[in-house]
């Protein structure tokens, strides 16, 4: 019987309609195409310079070569300033996660006088222009008579990191179950053993992220760094100053191997917590 | 002080104790003895002070007023890690961090036990989960997460064991078969259990003694039958159960019984039951203990007499009337089925009669639907 069915023929969709019906499947896909080729352009063409047979400028490709990569302090003062540059961000970073770390715990899980005015203050050197804070903290140095150098830089760091730490605990803290600190008291721990085995493991994540994020901002800074670093020259320094003569290609191979250490650490992190929950 | 209270065992006394939140009391001069190795549990609605009371007995909360006794240890003002005292949470608080085996074992590990994988073992077995012991929390079901939880506590032998609302985050045949399984536990273990819930058909399942929670005192405290049986007040009635009650006047005495006088008809009603203090009263019956009878069948005991069905709801193993009253009041009434046969249809005249030994009286000048219309299903009190 059912043969006996004629079958219409499928009506054909018109040309037009198809690639309608195609972009609007894809359209997602082509945004965000093209939304990762603008965000990973400079990316590339930086670890691709990295590989410049340059010489002096690195503007003009001029040929491939792995010297660059093998010899990256090869320019004159570029691991000088890296090594200024982790120094400062080590340092910045534990002070700044250690007292933001205080501080978010001391907002996010106490009541006393005079809170809600420091959780706002808290957020005063965020909201700083960067160019502002720098100069203030130029001045205040100045009539302290310290002069611009190491330590202004480290404590200028660690000035706008600490807000950026609290920010970042005080969401962890802010998701933790009170419940669960509860449990653990009414589980024979005291005060100081809650802390140390149920609130710091689950809120270490974020003190982790809060490090992590301190790092960068401050190896990243240049215009507080400008200001109060002196002769000192830091790595995003180094970069502004030789930008006018040429930035060496070691340049480019030490933010490529940044850009790279870091993208392992996301993967490495994602896989490790990816078989905790596993 | 610190050794002597978590030492402390025997029955735990609140006396006078009180908690206040500002205006708000949530918890209003409460004295309660808990004997040991009972089964006691706590029953009210959202917000009637039960979760305040055990967070007291935990130590999570200060008492505004009035003490805390553990057997003679007044354990008022200790800190809840120095009570002998565990707590089985609301939404269980297993520590996420840790492997289910350093869950149960924590406890143990805090008071530097020895043999701690042994009873950590021991314990699994109990619940049924010894294969869990070194997945995470989050890899549980809710049932299994209550055990765990169950099993954190119990593992440290508390002289108290406090559960807040312990089945409440768990569907409904899982609830009723962990009741089960709670019950059996506790006389396993042998521990006193104190349990808060909202549910009136948890506590009556496993609770030896109910006391029944009403804004922060305690309306009516005993055993489950006698709760049911033998209220109070209109509160307890209406909260356990449901419950007709019907206005009258007590108007004399027949020995051992009272003569009650409703709207023009009389009836009988033991003396012990009557909680009235003057002559007015509300005779109070269970809708089960009624029985409906044509007009002209003879019936025997309290009789009421010119009813009319209004409604008729057939439900597998009863069957629900609603009978209209001469005087307008509908009264629930719920027959058997176990005759298989719904006899009466809407518009039947009928008696309404019952046995007088069933019948409970309250206190005339109440509020005759106190506590019917709370919604124990609002779970959270904070």
């Amino acid at each position: 019987m059912s043969q006996k069915i004629q079958q219409a023929p499928i009506p054909t969709i018109p040309l037009g309609a198809r690639i309608q019906r195609w972009v609007g499947r894809n359209l997602i896909k082509i945004y965000a195409f093209i939304a990762f080729t603008y965000l990973f352009i400079p990316v590339a063409y930086t670890f691709a310079f990295s590989f410049n047979d340059s010489g002096k400028s690195n503007l003009i490709w001029k040929g491939f070569t792995l010297d660059n990569w093998r010899n990256p302090c090869g320019a004159p003062e570029v691991c000088n300033a890296l090594g200024n540059s982790i120094k400062i961000g080590l340092i910045a970073t534990i002070f700044s996660t250690i007292l933001g770390t205080m501080i978010a715990f001391a907002i996010g899980r106490h009541k006393f006088k005079g809170r809600s005015t420091s959780n706002l203050l808290i957020f005063l050197p965020m909201a700083t222009p960067e160019i502002v804070l720098g100069a203030s903290l130029l001045s205040l140095f100045l009539v302290l008579e310290i002069n611009p150098g190491f330590w202004p830089t480290v404590i200028a760091h660690i000035v706008f990191c600490i807000s950026f730490v609290v920010v970042t605990v005080k969401a962890r803290i802010a998701s933790l179950d009170p419940k669960l600190e509860q449990a653990a008291m009414d589980l024979y721990a005291n005060e100081f053993q809650t802390f140390r085995r149920v609130t710091l493991p689950l809120v270490a994540p974020g003190i982790a992220g809060a490090a992590l994020l301190a790092f960068s901002l401050s190896f990243d800074d240049f215009i507080i760094t400008n200001f109060n670093s002196g002769t000192l020259t830091t790595f995003p320094k180094f970069i502004y100053i030789s930008a006018a003569r040429g930035i060496p290609a070691q340049a480019n191979v030490i933010g490529s191997a940044m850009f790279f250490l870091a993208l392992t650490l996301v993967i490495v992190g994602q896989l490790a917590n990816r078989r905790r929950v596993r | 002080m610190t050794k002597a209270s978590i030492e402390a065992r025997g029955d735990l006394r609140l006396t006078r104790l009180t908690k206040s939140y500002g205006d708000f009391t949530a918890v209003d001069d409460l004295s309660l003895t808990i004997p040991k190795g009972s089964f006691f549990a706590l029953l009210g609605p959202s917000g009637c002070g039960k979760t305040t009371t055990l967070r007291m007995i935990a130590g999570l909360e200060e008492p505004t007023a009035g003490s805390i006794y553990l057997g003679e240890t007044d354990i008022t003002t200790t800190k809840p890690y120095q009570r002998p005292i565990n707590t089985v949470f609301q939404n269980y608080a297993l520590f996420p961090h840790l492997t289910i085996f350093e869950n149960i074992a924590f406890g143990l590990r805090r008071r530097g036990k020895s043999d701690v994988k042994e009873a950590v073992e021991k314990v699994l077995n109990l619940v049924e989960l010894p294969h869990l012991a070194q997945r995470k929390p989050t890899q549980l079901s809710g049932g299994q997460q209550q055990r765990i939880a169950l099993a954190r506590a119990i593992v440290n032998r508390p002289a108290l064991l406090l559960l807040d609302e312990p089945l409440g985050a768990l569907d409904l045949k899982l609830r009723r078969q962990m009741q089960i399984e709670l019950k059996w536990i506790q006389k396993e273990v042998g521990l006193t259990f104190v349990h808060v819930t909202h549910d009136q058909e948890e506590a009556m399942t496993m609770a030896d003694t109910i006391a029944v929670m009403n804004e922060g005192q305690i309306e009516q405290m005993g055993s489950p039958a006698d709760l049911y049986d033998n209220p109070e007040t209109a509160y307890v009635a209406n909260f356990l159960g449901q419950s007709n009650l019907i206005k009258g006047t007590i108007s004399g005495n027949d020995g051992d019984s009272q003569i009650v006088d409703l709207f023009g008809q009389k009836i009988s009603l033991p003396k012990s039951r009557s909680h009235a203090v003057d002559n007015s009263t509300y005779a109070g019956i269970r809708p089960e203990k009624f029985r409906i009878s044509l007009l002209e069948t003879p019936v025997k005991g309290n009789v009421l007499t010119g009813g009319r069905i209004e409604d008729v709801s057939y439900i597998g193993v009863s069957t629900q009337y609603q009978v209209e009253m001469p005087w307008g009041q509908e009264l629930m009434v719920f027959e058997q089925n176990d005759d298989g046969v719904a006899p009466f249809k809407k518009g039947d005249a009928v008696n309404i009669s019952w046995e007088p030994a069933f019948t409970f009286g309250l206190r005339g000048d109440e509020d005759a639907t106190a506590g019917s219309e709370v919604a124990p299903e609002v779970l959270d009190e904070e």
